[in-house]
């Protein structure tokens, strides 16, 4: 549905995005992950045709959208970073803006109001000033607004920023029931967002993309990925220790001791095979095991890993 | 949906949000106001005796809209760009021109009726005497037509920064300059400066909307003047697209 290629924006001499290029296609939600001033915003900007590319293509639904912009933009819905409403209107009058700007008319333009009015829970705020709303409900409407003609592709930038827990959960309920149908980006530096919601997660940091992946496979890249954790009971640390450290699986070890129990954690040396669990298992034959796990690896150190200039191992632009 | 109905569907919205907000009473009354004084205390309408608008009512004009239209002006863009919908507005499957024309029609119209309830001077001086009311239509044209070009220059001002003060004082200046170019003092000094170089001191008198809008007043409906005055409006309002553009790109 969405194709970009080599997309590039120089703002100066800064490259706030250097050749990003990737796809979404229907039924994909693709989050879209980076620490702040990465180039995400930038980026959505991009893709939704509010700032031109300094290079690179971006095509929505076949319609390239430089050359055709107005059917490309026809397939698009995009909520904004701010979340920006005319702040000189009633919730509804936005709504019917929004609705008739899009060719809505008649009942047409009714239902789709009442649609997303439901959607977004704006019904007890339907006419107020749009300037006297609070933060969330503001969210809200404008991304009420972005729903209102039922795109093809959606485009949301931070759409659970500013929201109380329960409208977070319920916003991401209805970004993943939504992706079932539609092309969906959204950007987040929540990383809970991407387990709850996304099929696949990008991350960019300093205008270049990191990596893109789904999320396991993302979590596969982190060194937790396949570690054993196991506590053990009346077993000295040093003993302990001295056994998981030649299994010849194991990467490195971290222990931990509390009285008499151990808590140590393994490291593979190669991910997700499964080697490292079972000598594990054989190693601490005769021990009192109470617990023993296999992790998963966690998003927020792969994050932290590939974002960090340190650690991440780039050469730090001038 | 074609150029038309999108171009109706801004100038809509941007109509109902003059209403919505005190501006628009505000700027009525205000103009309302200042055209009943001018005419009767300042221009003396009773001790003329003339049945006619032309240098009781209509000559104060140019100087009301100096102030005025960029207060109506300043905030098209500006407020755009402040808030944020501007991104909003540009990502809608719209052509830039279409929101340009569509928010400076909504402006002109919120103009024309402004000026369209001055009418009491008209029946007024129908009352007590008997005018050439072709000559007031005229004229009416001639100064909706001159507010249209304040309008748009204020248009340009206004998509320069998004601060709403600093576009009213920039246009305000825009537009005294389009005012001075042909109020006789100026054109005295020009003429004394230049050594009497007549050409150059036509080029500059003719951009003047004084020198244009004294045919409307004499009730001449002269195709160059309304050109002038639809050109102002062409050129500025394509500036407007391509400082739009700019902001964008750089």
């Amino acid at each position: 549905m969405i194709k970009v290629e080599n997309l590039t924006k120089i703002f100066g001499t800064k490259r706030a995005v250097d050749g990003v290029s990737f796809t979404v296609g229907r039924g994909e939600v693709l989050g879209f992950l980076g620490p702040n001033g990465a180039g995400k915003s930038t980026t959505m900007r991009m893709l939704t045709g509010f700032l031109p590319p300094s290079s690179g293509k971006v095509t929505v639904g076949g319609y390239d959208l430089a050359e055709h912009p107005i059917p490309a933009k026809r397939l698009l819905g995009y909520l904004p970073e701010s979340a920006p409403a005319y702040t000189d209107m009633t919730v509804y009058g936005f709504l019917d803006f929004a609705a008739e700007i899009r060719g809505l008319r008649g009942d047409a333009k009714k239902s789709a109001i009442n649609r997303v009015v439901d959607l977004c829970f704006l019904k007890s705020v339907l006419h107020q000033n749009v300037d006297t709303l609070s933060k969330g409900y503001r969210h809200r409407t404008c991304f009420a607004q972005s729903i209102i003609h039922d795109p093809d592709i959606l485009v949301l930038d931070e759409p659970t920023d500013g929201l109380d827990p329960n409208q977070k959960h319920e916003i991401r309920q209805l970004i993943r029931k939504m992706g079932e149908t539609k092309a969906i980006i959204f950007s987040t530096h929540i990383l809970e967002e991407v387990d709850a919601v996304c099929t696949r997660a990008m991350i960019i940091d300093r205008g270049k993309m990191v990596a893109n992946g789904t999320p396991e496979e993302l979590r596969r890249k982190s060194e937790w990925a396949g570690a054993v954790t196991l506590r053990v009971h009346g077993v000295a640390a040093t003993a302990v220790q001295e056994k998981l450290n030649h299994l010849r699986a194991a990467k490195k070890i971290m222990t931990a001791t509390n009285g008499n129990r151990v808590t140590v954690t393994v490291f593979p040396r190669t991910a997700g095979d499964g080697d490292l669990t079972r000598e594990v298992i054989e190693a601490t034959n005769g021990w009192q095991v109470e617990e023993l796990r296999t992790e998963e690896g966690r998003l927020d150190e792969v994050f932290r890993s590939m974002t960090m200039p340190d650690t991440a191992g780039k050469e730090a632009k001038p | 949906m074609n150029g038309p109905g999108i171009i109706k569907t801004i100038a809509k919205r941007e109509l109902l949000a003059y209403f919505s907000s005190p501006v628009a009473y505000v700027f009525i009354v205000i103009f309302l106001l200042l055209n009943g004084f001018f005419t009767f205390m300042v221009g003396g309408f009773f001790e003329r005796g003339e049945a006619s608008l032309a240098n009781s009512f209509f000559m104060w004009q140019p100087w009301f809209y100096l102030f005025l239209v960029p207060a109506v002006g300043m905030r098209l863009w500006a407020e755009e760009r402040r808030v944020g919908t501007l991104e909003l507005l540009l990502t809608m499957p719209i052509a830039p021109w279409e929101a340009i024309v569509g928010k400076f029609i909504a402006s002109w119209l919120f103009l024309g009726l402004a000026l369209l309830l001055t009418f009491p001077v008209v029946l007024t001086v129908n009352y007590l005497g008997s005018p050439d009311n072709g000559v007031i239509f005229a004229a009416y044209v001639g100064s909706w037509l001159m507010a249209g070009a304040y309008l748009a220059v204020s248009c340009i001002t206004s998509a320069i920064t998004r601060s709403q003060v600093v576009s009213f004082i920039i246009s305000v200046v825009a537009c005294l300059f389009l005012i001075l170019a042909g109020f006789p003092p100026v054109i005295n000094l020009l003429q004394s400066l230049t050594n009497n170089w007549q050409w150059l001191v036509d080029v500059i008198t003719s951009f003047s909307v004084i020198t244009h809008f004294e045919g409307f007043q004499k009730g001449v409906l002269d195709s160059r003047d309304i050109i002038f005055f639809l050109s102002v409006i062409g050129f500025s309002l394509f500036t407007t697209s391509v400082i739009l553009r700019t902001h964008r790109t750089s």
